[in-house]
């Protein structure tokens, strides 16, 4: 009995140490995030910040348009399976338009974020750790957090929100060749009928998600990276469990958000 | 008044005592070898030194500024004015040599790039890697790597110079090399130098004065010729060379004659 209640009290102990762990490490970014922005901040961190846009967000977005197109006909498909029985294959606009803005499109996005740049800020920051680069860094009188969190923690905002978008457009074009294809439904026409289902709401609450999923996945691949300790082994551990624990809280934070503008919205 | 203050230093990782109230002075411009063996606990008092870690109990003062107790923004200073070559070099990879040592004038200080150049030359040509300047990292040979790790811890002209482990993982040769360029460096421009090490050879050739640390304390601070006379058991042993009793043989012998007496009772 004791041993039980031990593995359970040391559990928690462990997880809520990860929980403070993320939050002391957000506050430091949040307050570290004005030495990135151009002008104002540091020019050299400014500079790091768009080679993390272009990691994060361009060489990203042939992956994360080619998952939307490919989620889009799928969406499509199985809605118009269901539909067409009740005669109401127009509603595939709808769910294909509403479906993406709101939840899709940010949801993939951030899970292709997760596999390509969440497991690399974890290896990058983990193989420092081993080399001793960030106790130079330290030494040198540079902020770790600032130097190495910060620029990927302003690209990774903005850039997960334009993936998003990407996403959406790419998801919506997929169930508007798709509806060509089966009812001969003209794109402009489409695409009207597009405009009209979603509302100024859908979009915003889409961009609110991705900008937590954003937070999420820069926080703990980075905050793996900064747990390294030892060799090469636990930089492979700590890749994979960025990877694992983004995607999952990612899905929690979902749920969360999609329960509060559920309750919130209008009915 | 010494440079380095060490009081009562007292370290503990998870309840076990590591470095167990170490006192000592470290003088201007003296060279001092803190010389132990693996898990002495020399690492530990570099951390210590450095400011990467805060000890239990004890004071540490740097140019007559506690460390220990400073707010954050006293230690960076007292940081600018220390040099540290790690074990390891941790030179930053994806940076070229040259960008390693222009990393800490161009942001901490604000001298003209022509200037910065300059003295970027001029610290690769102490080392004697004028010519390595435009290579990476990952491109240069290990004597190389530590070489450019001490012309970045010479880029802000610290006062104190901190080696940890010079000559690990070199052949004798380069080690030896590097102890000239020590010495040199001393002469040159008059710095303190704190060097952790292992190596006899080489801390008798660079040391004024080496302090021997043994499972966390010190067992004797003297001139090279005190420690070389020391008549300290564990002293003697660690310049003698001779084995410690890691293997218990003891305990070994009597497994053995118990299995054997076991076998011949079954006979």
């Amino acid at each position: 009995m004791a041993t039980f209640t031990e593995s359970v009290g040391r559990a928690t102990l462990k997880h809520l140490d990860y929980a403070g762990g993320l939050s002391i490490q957000l506050w430091a970014a949040v307050r570290a995030l004005g030495a990135a922005l151009p002008v104002t901040g540091n020019r050299y961190r400014w500079k790091a910040s768009i080679r993390q846009m272009l990691q994060i967000g361009v060489e990203a977005v042939p992956m994360v348009g080619l998952m939307a197109v490919c989620a889009g006909f799928i969406l499509a498909m199985q809605g118009a399976s269901e539909l067409r029985r009740v005669g109401a294959l127009q509603y595939v606009i709808d769910l294909v338009a509403v479906g993406f803005t709101r939840e899709l499109g940010p949801l993939l996005t951030a899970i292709a974020v997760s596999g390509r740049s969440g497991s690399a800020f974890s290896a990058e920051i983990g193989t420092m750790m081993v080399t001793e680069e960030v106790d130079a860094l330290r030494v040198m009188a540079f902020e770790p957090v600032e130097f190495v969190l910060a620029p990927k923690y302003l690209a990774a905002l903005i850039t997960v929100p334009c993936l998003s978008i990407v996403s959406n457009v790419c998801g919506i074009l997929a169930g508007g060749i798709f509806m060509f294809f089966s009812t001969h439904l003209g794109l402009g026409l489409y695409l009207h009928d597009v405009l009209t289902s979603i509302q100024l709401r859908d979009v915003i609450s889409g961009l609110v998600k991705s900008l937590a999923f954003a937070t999420i996945i820069v926080h703990v691949g980075c905050l793996e990276g900064f747990r390294v300790r030892g060799g090469p082994d636990a930089v492979g551990r700590s890749t994979t469990s960025a990877v694992v624990k983004s995607t999952f809280l990612v899905i929690v934070a979902d749920v969360l958000f999609t329960a509060i503008f559920y309750f919130t919205g209008r009915h | 008044m010494s440079i380095v203050s060490i009081r009562d230093l007292v370290v503990e990782y998870d309840g076990r005592r590591v470095l167990d109230g170490l006192s000592l002075d470290i003088e201007q411009g003296e060279t001092m070898v803190l010389l132990g063996g693996s898990g002495s606990g020399k690492t530990t008092l570099l951390r210590q030194i450095i400011g990467l870690e805060r000890p239990r109990s004890g004071s540490l003062s740097v140019k007559g500024i506690d460390i220990t107790r400073c707010a954050q923004a006293e230690l960076k200073l007292v940081r600018r004015s220390i040099g540290v070559a790690f074990q390891s070099a941790a030179l930053f990879n994806s940076l070229s040599v040259e960008d390693n040592i222009a990393l800490p004038l161009r942001e901490h200080t604000s001298l003209a790039p022509s200037i910065i150049e300059l003295m970027i030359w001029m610290k690769l040509a102490v080392v004697g890697l004028a010519d390595f300047g435009k290579l990476h990292p990952q491109e240069l040979s290990g004597g190389m790597k530590k070489r450019a790790a001490v012309a970045r811890a010479l880029a802000l002209d610290p006062e104190i110079l901190v080696f940890d482990e010079p000559s690990a993982g070199l052949d004798p040769i380069v080690a030896a090399e590097l102890d000239e360029l020590i010495l040199l460096l001393k002469q040159a421009f008059q710095m303190t130098v704190i060097v952790l090490t292992h190596e006899l050879p080489s801390a008798f050739r660079i040391a004024d004065r080496i302090a021997m640390l043994y499972k966390g304390s010190f067992l004797a601070v003297g001139t090279k010729d005190e420690i070389r006379t020391s008549e300290h058991p564990r002293i003697r042993q660690f310049i003698d060379r001779v084995p410690g009793n890691t293997a218990k043989t003891r305990a070994v012998e009597a497994y053995f004659e118990k299995y054997l007496h076991s076998q011949e009772v079954t006979r």
